[in-house]
């Protein structure tokens, strides 16, 4: 099946201005997202990690076309998004929607949910019948688990499980292929997570929507995603699946990560080893030459400063961008 | 004698729309070189039970019962009495890193303010010892550091300062609330290490308040779990864990995706967290709790103890599925 969205190289990067320098003085890049590259299958569901700051939520902004990309290609059911004209760039903003974080941030507080879930389906489809309209955002409401008959209410009058429903139905009304997640339940506390977590799964399943899940919480984003795309400082580390992934990661990056999940288990948690990654995110202004993890990697070669590992297959669906360590598993194959 | 103990505590803010009751009825204590996890959700109480012990309620707070360190109630002293104790003998750190620490005085300044008025030190004294407490923590390079503003510092960085800035009178008690909960993975395993090392090195009761099962299975000896402004339960942190004797705890612990685990779907709490001030009568979960009992709604569950373990709850211990 070909993919439904393909990122090719994908770059963006920001002009940073000092506060009080010259108008002449050229501008610093800032390098946001690095030669991304990966493909998401229809009904897939693809999560996104890093710490903050490595490019994530950027990513997602690019793929839904708030940000202009600086180099690279993104190519949505085989267009690309650089070059569609008007009318295809409507289209791919009703396919691809978005889910925020911050539930109540997101929401228009002088709107009624009701409003606020029509107002996609009005703005895209203008000659809707009032009528319709209304049973949809009714029908919807009650898919997500809310009372349709709070539809004249307020977003305040709402609890953060409640709003980010409300979020997640105005995103589905148009009835859109990929859904993009930003950090969706970090907001929420524990037991309503888990509420929304599941509600996001069942609806993906149910609709065959495809997904992209960023999170900083590998947890979560072992248990909704299929596949997983580890980010740092812009730069794609390491792809494969999920339960790959979190059990026999192959990056020293991933590895670092995965070992600072704490696990809700005193027992297991006191017999982990735990490798420290020793300091913190580099300045996206001036990324390390070669391996941008090389400042941090408790495996670090001196070759490690030389040319930039480029993203590897290593197994069928897994890629490392670590020569180094991608050789030396071959090594032990075939030795 | 325990090092704090609290006894029935109560917190109640007026607002517009009538009193609310954020904290109802709390005890607990901790002994010295003791580490306990305040575990719950937003809204349980948790951190108001913290402040109410520092005096850092907010202006419509009222806090009633006892809150006693080393004998001494600090709920009834005079500020002057607390000011004594609150820099001395016990500290506190917040989520914010940066909006506790004051943007416009450099870090060297901040710090040696606290022991100059404290211990009465002088100045180059005290920046000397600041810098010994900033490797403490393990801020590279701490004596080219201390003399920078807060702005310049990363948020785990900035976390470091503030630990190193309450531990500087070297108190018994240090309150860590959601210390790690703004930082990344990588960074809260870091500033945990670093608080092992305090709990070690100087002997330092810690309390720590958050919501992140993870981060407490890793490090408290005792934990305790809030929901509505009330204890649900408490004992040895492993006990709590491998056998929870109410169901929020236990509810609580199957609604958590481990990343060593997967699970086809996640157990959940039906509901929403409660309303404040519109508690139900009886036990503050019944209107969530998927075991509840008749008199559950109208009767409010006393904390018994039994062995080394409490709860509150209606339920025979051995129906807590």
């Amino acid at each position: 099946m070909s993919p439904i969205l393909s990122v090719r190289d994908l770059s963006v990067t920001f002009d940073v201005r000092r506060p009080g320098s010259w108008p002449w003085t050229p501008a610093r890049k800032l390098h946001a997202v690095s030669e991304v590259s990966f493909d998401l299958a229809p009904g897939e569901c693809l999560g996104v990690v890093g710490e903050s700051g490595s490019g994530k939520s950027t990513l997602a902004r690019a793929i839904v076309g708030t940000v202009p990309s600086s180099g690279g290609n993104i190519f949505f059911e085989g267009a690309d998004l650089a070059n569609m004209d008007a009318r295809q760039r409507r289209v791919h903003r009703r396919d691809v929607q978005m889910i925020f974080q911050d539930p109540l941030a997101a929401l228009n507080p002088r709107m009624t949910v009701g409003e606020i879930i029509a107002e996609p389906l009005i703005t895209h489809e203008p000659k809707t019948p009032r009528k319709q309209v209304t049973s949809r955002v009714r029908a919807l409401m009650e898919r997500v688990g809310l009372l349709p008959n709070l539809v004249n209410r307020y977003p305040h009058e709402f609890s953060g499980g409640q709003c980010q429903r409300i979020g997640i139905a105005r995103a589905l009304i148009l009835k859109p292929k990929l859904i993009i997640c930003d950090e969706p339940v970090s907001a929420l506390d524990v037991s309503v997570q888990a509420q929304v977590v599941n509600l996001l799964m069942e609806l993906q399943r149910d609709m065959g929507l495809s997904m992209i899940f960023i999170a900083h919480d590998l947890s979560v984003v072992r248990h909704i995603s299929d596949r997983i795309v580890v980010m740092y400082l812009g730069r794609v580390m390491e792809t494969a699946a999920s339960d790959i992934l979190t059990t026999a990661p192959e990056h020293p990056y991933s590895q670092a990560l995965i070992a600072s999940v704490p696990i809700p288990d005193p027992v297991l948690e006191r017999a982990r080893p735990r490798p420290i990654l020793e300091g913190e995110l580099p300045s996206p202004l001036a990324p390390p030459s070669g391996c941008v993890f090389r400042t941090r990697c408790p495996k670090v070669q001196p070759s490690c400063a030389g040319t930039r590992p480029a993203l590897q297959d290593i197994a069928q669906g897994h890629q490392v961008a670590c020569p180094f360590h991608a050789a030396q598993q071959v090594l032990a194959v075939t030795g | 004698m325990p090092l704090l103990e609290i006894d029935n505590l109560r917190v109640t803010f007026s607002t517009a729309d009538g009193d609310v009751n954020a904290v109802n009825g709390v005890s607990f204590d901790i002994n010295q070189g003791e580490t306990l996890a305040i575990v719950g959700e937003s809204g349980s109480g948790k951190s108001q039970t913290a402040f109410a012990m520092m005096g850092l309620l907010a202006k419509n707070g009222r806090a009633a019962g006892a809150a006693r360190f080393d004998g001494k109630d600090l709920l009834t002293m005079s500020n002057r009495d607390l000011n004594q104790i609150r820099a001395r003998e016990m500290a506190m750190i917040f989520q914010d890193p940066m909006t506790s620490l004051n943007p416009y005085m450099r870090i060297s300044d901040q710090m040696a303010e606290v022991l100059m008025l404290h211990k009465g030190m002088g100045k180059a004294a005290a920046i000397n010892e600041a810098t010994k407490m900033l490797d403490a923590v393990r801020i590279p390079d701490a004596r080219a550091r201390i003399t920078m503003f807060p702005h310049e510092f990363s948020g785990g960085m900035r976390q470091r300062i503030m630990i190193a800035m309450a531990l500087l009178c070297q108190p018994r008690l240090l309150i860590a609330d959601e210390p790690t909960t703004a930082l990344d993975v990588t960074v809260q395993a870091q500033i945990m290490q670093v608080l092992g090392d305090i709990r070690r090195d100087f002997g330092t009761a810690v309390i720590l308040i958050t919501h992140d099962l993870g981060v407490v299975a890793g490090f408290c000896d005792r934990t305790l779990v809030m929901y509505g402004g009330q204890i649900m339960e408490e004992g040895p942190t492993d006990d709590v864990f491998a056998s929870p004797v109410h169901p929020y705890t236990s509810g609580l612990l199957k609604a958590v995706p481990r990343l060593d685990r997967a699970d086809a779907t996640l157990a959940t709490i039906a509901g929403e967290p409660p309303d404040m001030s519109r508690l139900p009568a009886g036990c503050p979960f019944s209107p969530r709790c998927a075991q509840v009992l008749d008199n559950c709604r109208a009767e409010r569950p006393v904390l018994a103890t039994r062995g080394n373990r409490r709860r509150a709850c209606h339920l025979p211990i051995k129906e807590v599925a």
